[in-house]
């Protein structure tokens, strides 16, 4: 496929549409009327039905998508929905997914998200309703009956008196210019015969038979391959390239250099690797000056940062005084990896006023805006099609190394793939998940109730999702000289508005309230969370359940100490201080299904020797309101060596109605075991040069071959709700679960996150 | 470059190579396979994994020149979408994937172990499988897949 096809050539092979063309321009004809860097108005437009759905006369339903799969089942999902909602098979629906030149602009496929936008009422699912009552309209007329007396089942309308006709039979010949009926009726949970049912993932038989094209997979006539050279340390630049080093070498096309950027193109992938590693680079020196990373926890602290207040209801020092114990905890999380399986590779093809990108980004439309500021072309001449790369879990090395193949592409004017390597993902492909430190205090009353909570956090920024405008917030980009975002110091001010907890910096149990209106899930009044942000030494990005992982990790720790500081049941304690029904129901299930014993922690007869076992619970109410989980953990603990090693996780899980029990099963188990691994034993690490966290020797990921827990999920389904998300809540409690139950075995409170059996050990022999 | 030739899933082929060349580059870059993937480079995570006369081996730090006249396999090799082996058969059953990248290594290694000693023990699997990542983390799945293959072999 060339960059030159327009949506109206790429449709024709499906049949005849639903509805004309009229209102979509060409790739072509919008490129004339727009100067450079174009701003993220799609030429897709997503008021039009046909931006969303196509009907062919063979009755083939193609649906678009700007929410794609990553191996999280969202391809499955959305073809569920849409099957559903215009009342066809499975078999008859075709997803395109994430293709600036044929999908919709729906940003980027993360934060769970990607169910909320395209289930509820908008997007994919109101499109797939709209044109399921216009067909029924149409038939209406034709059998001159009301469309309530019209039956339709697998794309064939049926009138009561037997009359019967096609889709494709309706649409024959015509086009019909519509648009997306934001009060097109949806098909009531209760009579859903595709969704809701734990369809199997479309795509597993070629996954598992090794014919699924990944990114990796994409070969196209005449393509080079590229591997580009990173800087040796943080900070340091391009000072001299030395050709000559190269210059003999078999294969090599061209070594590309865009001021910081240095990248090889030749023949054969392993040629460009032999001449990227024979490069002669001279750097400047840079680095030298990381902060110690044994100390980084309080760096954080002196830096300059920009702060907000959360929620403050102005009389949190006063009730701490108050209060009849005061307590007060500090948590560490650090910087860890997406650490996708598969180091990050995408294939560009740039030509004089053109490029096609082959990408696995999130976000193919801002992807296309950067690789044109990059490449200097208007944003309409570029074209990114997203190729399932590795699971990424948020921002790892997909958009810089689409930035990479478009550089070298343009330097050598051919198609060119780019493979990173494990080291190039590791140090200079991914933005990381923050670093964070977490400060808690809490007021317990006579009758130890909380009646005050104060939290004030400290994390990192650097980069980030470059977004339509900002290319310099990923390595690539930077190292052209795009800035990327980061924080500008700045002191909070009082909030306003309504709660928005969507980085969960707000503890479940208070009360949340701004200017009378009360968003939080809790029932403690008295409260206040200030939040610092500090520049980040290390691109950040998100990270699957980025800053709310971490944030939970705190709060849930801490009202388990608070919980053990009054003797009380660490469910039960919960229970009294939250006021989301919700988020008590699914305590209650995970509380149930692991047939949770009432006392408090940690249990009273222990060993302080030798292998112990133990149970905690957490639960997050995930953004505030996008999904509600909790999870209950049974480990042992060595306590020779402190090593942990959970058996037992019981997850219960509400995200809404659920489109797919399987899908949402496969993500809760996932989660929950990625969540095990972040807990235990993954931490980014550096030197006072760079990181030296680059392979899977140092950066530590639990083998298929680890010690497998055992995983129950209860999956509550509530069908008379909006639908929310479901890639992120699980993972969001394990850290914290964990830690939890390490505590209700030993005793020995961990604060501290990655688990490590060192630092468990120390925590046990800090044990009064 | 010199020309080598390979037997991979029951065909000859003749490629003009440099001898150094990674085989997973041949097998991808010449014979447009797609099961082994590129994860590491490192032979740390087993994406790459092919069979090599019936061991699991690394193709992303096994020379094409190592080779020689071994018969290679890659997943393609084994089954296919129409007609999958019992043990790809049966990552269907259990829906044992999430991304999917990481197959190679997993079906392969535990196939490699499975084939070779039917009466493998839990731990023996595990062992096998001690150095093969899957970072989406459907361990609980794939182990129950290998499970159901485990006893099929038994049989």
């Amino acid at each position: 496929m060339s960059v030159g096809i327009s949506r109206r050539d790429f449709l024709k092979g499906a049949g005849a549409l639903m509805v004309s063309f009229g209102g979509v321009a060409t790739l072509e004809t919008i490129a004339l009327g727009q100067g450079p860097f174009a701003t993220h108005m799609s030429h897709i437009d997503p008021s039009k039905l046909d931006s969303w759905i196509a009907v062919g006369e063979d009755g083939l339903v193609t649906a678009y998508t700007g929410k794609c799969d990553f191996g999280q089942g969202m391809y499955t999902a959305q073809t569920q929905l849409v099957a559903e909602e215009l009342c066809v098979a499975l078999e008859r629906v075709r997803l395109m997914q994430c293709d600036t030149s044929v999908t919709p602009d729906q940003g980027t496929t993360s934060g769970s998200q990607s169910t909320p936008t395209n289930f509820n009422d908008g997007g994919l699912a109101q499109s797939a309703a709209t044109a399921r009552e216009a067909l029924l309209e149409i038939a209406s007329r034709r059998f001159n009956v009301p469309t309530d007396q019209l039956n339709v089942v697998n794309g064939l309308i049926t009138a009561k008196d037997g009359t019967r006709v096609t889709y494709g039979e309706l649409i024959r010949g015509k086009h019909f210019k519509l648009t997306v009926n934001p009060t097109a009726k949806r098909i009531a949970v209760r009579e859903w015969t595709v969704l809701g049912k734990p369809i199997p993932s479309l795509d597993i038989q070629e996954l598992v038979t090794g014919q699924f094209e990944f990114v990796h997979n994409v070969r196209l006539p005449g393509m080079l391959h590229g591997r580009v050279v990173r800087p040796p340390a943080v900070g340091a630049t391009l000072v001299s390239i030395d050709e000559r080093s190269v210059e003999d070498m078999p294969g090599l096309v061209k070594v590309v250099v865009r001021r910081n950027f240095v990248g090889v193109v030749a023949e054969k992938q392993v040629q460009a690797e032999q001449a990227a590693s024979k490069l002669r680079v001279n750097w400047s020196k840079g680095g030298g000056n990381l902060p110690a990373q044994r100390l980084f926890y309080e760096y954080m602290r002196e830096q300059p940062s920009r702060d907000v207040l959360a929620v403050d209801s102005g009389d949190v020092n006063e009730k701490l005084g108050a209060a009849v114990w005061q307590l007060r905890a500090t948590y560490q999380h650090p910087y860890q990896a997406h650490g996708s399986i598969g180091a990050s590779c995408a294939v560009a093809d740039v030509q004089d006023h053109k490029a096609t990108i082959w990408s696995p980004t999130q976000s193919v439309y801002p992807t296309r805006s950067g690789v044109a500021q990059l490449l200097g072309l208007p944003a309409d001449n570029v074209r990114v099609i997203f190729v399932r790369g590795s699971g990424c879990y948020g921002l790892n090395g997909a958009d810089t190394v689409s930035y990479d193949a478009a550089l070298l592409s343009q330097g050598v004017r051919k198609p060119v793939r780019v493979q990173l390597t494990r080291q190039d993902e590791m140090a200079w492909g991914e933005n990381y998940g923050a670093a964070c430190v977490i400060d808690q205090r809490a007021g317990l009353d006579e009758k130890g109730s909380i009646m005050a909570w104060d939290c004030e956090t400290w994390s990192v920024s650097l980069g980030g999702r470059p977004g339509y405008e900002h290319p310099g917030n990923v390595i690539t980009g930077s190292l052209v000289g795009f800035e990327p975002q980061t924080i500008s110091p700045q002191a909070a001010s009082q909030p306003t508005g309504e709660l928005r907890n969507g980085s969960n910096i707000v503890p479940s149990y208070v009360v949340g309230c701004i200017g009378g209106k009360c968003g939080g899930a809790g029932k403690v009044r008295s409260e206040r969370v200030l939040a610092h942000t500090v520049k980040s030494p290390f691109f950040t990005g998100p990270l699957r359940s980025p800053l709310r992982l971490q944030n939970t990790f705190a709060h849930e720790c801490f009202m388990d100490e608070l919980s053990a500081h009054v003797k009380a049941d660490p469910v039960a304690y919960r229970l009294q201080h939250l006021n989301e029904t919700r988020l008590m129901d699914v305590v209650k299930a995970a509380a149930k299904g692991a047939s949770w014993e009432e006392r408090p922690s940690p249990k009273s007869a222990r060993l302080r020797r030798g292998v112990t076992s133990g149970r905690g619970i957490a639960c997050v109410a995930y953004e505030g309101d996008n999904g509600y989980v909790a999870l209950v953990a049974e480990v042992e603990v060595d306590q020779a060596s402190g090593r942990v090693q959970p058996k037992r996780f019981v997850v219960a899980q509400d995200c809404g109605p659920i489109s797919n029990p399987a899908g949402m099963r496969n993500q809760i188990e996932g989660g929950v075991l990625q969540g095990m691994s972040r807990a235990l034993g993954e931490e980014i690490t550096w030197d006072q040069n760079k990181i030296t966290s680059t392979s899977w020797r140092s950066y530590h990921s639990l083998p298929l071959g680890m010690e497998l827990p055992t995983i129950e999920s209860v999956l509550i389904n509530r069908s008379e709700t909006r639908a929310l998300g479901a890639g992120e809540t699980a993972i969001t409690v394990v850290a914290a679960a964990i830690a939890n139950a390490i505590f209700d075995a030993t005793g020995a409170r961990v604060r501290q996150l990655p688990l490590v059996p060192a630092r468990v050990k120390a925590a046990l022999e800090a044990r009064s | 470059m010199s020309t080598v030739t390979l037997k991979v899933n029951g065909h000859i082929h003749t490629v003009q190579v440099d001898p150094e060349t990674p085989l997973l580059y041949v097998l991808g870059d010449e014979l447009a396979l797609r099961g082994p993937k590129f994860g590491c480079g490192l032979g740390q995570c087993g994406a790459c994994t092919v069979l090599m006369n019936g061991d699991a081996v690394r193709s992303c730090i096994t020379p094409v020149s190592a080779v020689n006249t071994a018969e290679i396999v890659t997943l393609e090799g084994i089954g296919t979408a129409a007609k999958p082996h019992a043990i790809q058969q049966a990552f269907i059953d259990e829906e044992a994937a999430q991304c999917g990248f990481c197959l190679s290594g997993v079906i392969l290694s535990a196939k490699a172990l499975l084939d070779r000693n039917p009466n493998a023990t839990e731990r023996d699997v595990r062992n096998a499988l001690s150095g093969v990542l899957c970072r989406c983390f459907a361990h609980t799945r794939m182990f129950a897949a290998i499970r159901r293959y485990a006893k099929l072999r038994h049989a």
